[in-house]
């Protein structure tokens, strides 16, 4: 008899955030860095808002958005990190000796990153609320940010899946982080794209996905219901976490070579 | 219906890309109830033969039915029958003993009702009782051992792979395995197929041996016959002095076949041969040694005698050219 998928899910999902809430070194970073690399922004970069045409009067506001995304990269690694992990001690080999379906053990894993990517998303809210930023869609708009978490959680967490059913090693995971900060970088974290002066910057901001998922967020903090910006933040982070899903699942499917 | 929980293999290989054959064409027959000791080196064979019983690698060749189900196309249901203990205890260090028991008491579908009783059972059963609540990465190796034994009985399993479950534990450790592997097999007729590179072990523990040597079985029966059938004890002497080597090494052929050790000098003796006899032959040669012992055949012997090295010279010769995997 086999476990019914839900119970399988709901299991592996509590494991996740049972080890995560036992590491603070893993859980803290997380919530921690980014809302400190955003006070440090928000105070060395607040001169920005005085460009002609920069949406906002508060740089505080404009950055908000970056730490979801920054969180969700911390998770990704984190998530990969344990998963792979899990494949280098034989956890994952134990698993693969119980009835535990491939699809079980991947939407367990992703569950558990979601939990954690809400909880965060919940973090920067109520900071950026306890700084006085202002969310101009309200408070529909913080339930839609929520929902917005899950799915980039969704979008990193396969992603992070993937890389570590494929690598199956937690360090080579690791040494991705700073490739994977890149995009955060070259993105429109800083700036509105159409103020980025140097063309270079702002062609690579501009095919940068990244820049979509942080506009989507920054739209219902200071401008309201812009629907291409949501669009395009929700259709590429549902774009993203199919493809990631995916691939993570074809890689479980190798991982996993049960007869 | 009684359950089959017999292990049948028949010419199973499994090749590794560019390395050697790690399995090369290996047949097991072992019954239900019975606990087979699978001896060997390191690098011997014995946990990719695990591993592909478990359904956990396929097989390049042959074949095998685990609990009357084909490893190759009835992967389910095999694990459905099997437990297994693989190499090095395979835990999270953040989880506790009772976290472990209750997921995989989900994952293998225990009804709700059952889980917490069965938990504690199994607790009570491997001695985990007062740890339960404590985190692994605390635990020391003879309860990790004793915690993965009974992740593998959650699901009640009929046939049980113990993949080296002893090594690295501690003599008082190691013996409370034994006891509950043995307790196993007797009450609740579990069949155990257990690898093993510790002679001891297979001896006390196993009902038969099979001894795997470069991927193939060299030896099988019971560790009885296995020692009746090297038949004749050795003598094992150690020189006073370095110089007297080679007078104690003629003395000894006198009375039976050289045995190449290199800890000491010793020879298997002779049909009709006894201790008295190359004791007396000392006295009128006036050789004196520091240590003379009769030993009864040991699995070394068999080992030794079906590969022409130690078991203990072959796993250090792994350590120094482990094969290609």
């Amino acid at each position: 008899m086999s476990s019914p998928l839900l119970t399988q899910v709901g299991a592996l999902a509590q494991r996740s955030v049972v080890r995560t809430a036992r590491q603070p070194a893993s859980a803290i970073p997380p919530l921690v860095f980014p809302v400190l690399l955003l006070l440090v922004n928000a105070g060395g970069l607040k001169v920005s808002t005085l460009l002609p045409g920069f949406p906002t009067d508060s740089f505080l506001a404009f950055a908000l958005a970056v730490p979801f995304i920054q969180g969700a990269l911390f998770s990704m690694i984190n998530a990969g990190t344990d998963l792979a992990r899990d494949i280098q001690t034989g956890f994952f080999s134990r698993l693969s000796l119980t009835p535990v379906r491939g699809s079980a053990l991947l939407a367990g894993q992703i569950t558990g990153i979601v939990v954690l990517g809400i909880v965060q998303a919940v973090f920067y809210i109520s900071v950026g609320l306890l700084l006085g930023v202002r969310f101009a869609a309200g408070p529909a708009g913080i339930a839609l940010l929520l929902v917005y978490a899950a799915l980039v959680a969704i979008a990193f967490g396969g992603l992070g899946s993937f890389l570590a059913l494929r690598l199956g090693s937690g360090e080579s995971i690791q040494g991705l982080f700073p490739a994977l900060f890149v995009f955060l970088f070259i993105s429109s974290m800083n700036t509105p794209r159409d103020l980025i002066a140097v063309s270079w910057f702002r062609f690579l901001a501009t095919i940068n996905p990244v820049s979509y998922l942080i506009e989507c967020v920054r739209s219902l903090i200071i401008t309201g219901w812009d629907t291409r910006a949501l669009a395009l933040g929700f259709g590429l982070a549902i774009l993203m976490a199919i493809a990631s899903l995916g691939a993570a699942s074809w890689a479980l499917g190798r991982r996993m070579e049960r007869t | 219906m009684a359950r089959d929980n017999s292990i049948i293999v028949e010419k199973l290989v499994r090749e590794f890309k560019k390395g050697p054959r790690a399995v090369d064409g290996i047949d097991l027959h072992v019954a239900p109830g019975e606990i087979y000791g699978f001896l060997g080196p390191n690098g011997a064979g014995k946990s990719t033969t695990v591993l592909m019983l478990t359904t956990l690698l396929p097989a390049t060749a042959g074949s095998a039915r685990v609990g009357g189900y084909d490893i190759r196309t009835e992967g389910s249901k095999v694990r459905s029958v099997i437990g297994a203990a693989l190499q090095e205890a395979a835990l999270d260090p953040l989880l506790t003993g009772r976290d472990h028991l209750k997921l995989q008491t989900m994952l293998q579908a225990v009804p709700k009702a059952e889980r917490k009783p069965r938990q504690n059972e199994l607790l009570d059963r491997v001695g985990l009782t007062e740890a339960a609540d404590r985190k692994v990465r605390g635990y020391s190796g003879g309860m990790k051992r004793r915690l993965d034994l009974a992740l593998a009985l959650v699901h009640r399993p009929s046939i049980l792979f113990l993949d080296e479950p002893t090594t690295g534990l501690d003599p008082q450790s190691r013996t409370a395995l034994w006891e509950e592997v043995a307790r196993l097999a007797r009450e609740d007729n579990v069949t155990v197929f257990l690898t093993t590179q510790y002679l001891e072990e297979a001896d006390v523990l196993a009902d038969r041996v099979g001894i795997i040597d470069n991927g193939r079985i060299v030896a099988e029966g019971t560790p009885a016959a296995l020692k009746a059938e090297i038949g004749r004890p050795s003598i094992h002497v150690t020189p006073v002095r370095d110089d007297d080597r080679a007078a104690i090494t003629g003395l000894l052929e006198r009375f039976g076949e050289p045995l190449g050790s290199e800890r000491d000098l010793a020879v298997r003796l002779r049909e009709g041969m006894g201790l008295v006899d190359v004791i007396r032959a000392m006295d009128a040669d006036g050789v004196v040694v520091d240590d003379i012992e009769l030993r009864a055949p040991t699995l070394d012997d068999v080992f030794l005698a079906k590969t022409g090295r130690t078991l203990e010279g072959a796993a250090a010769e792994e350590t120094v050219a482990p094969s290609a995997r």
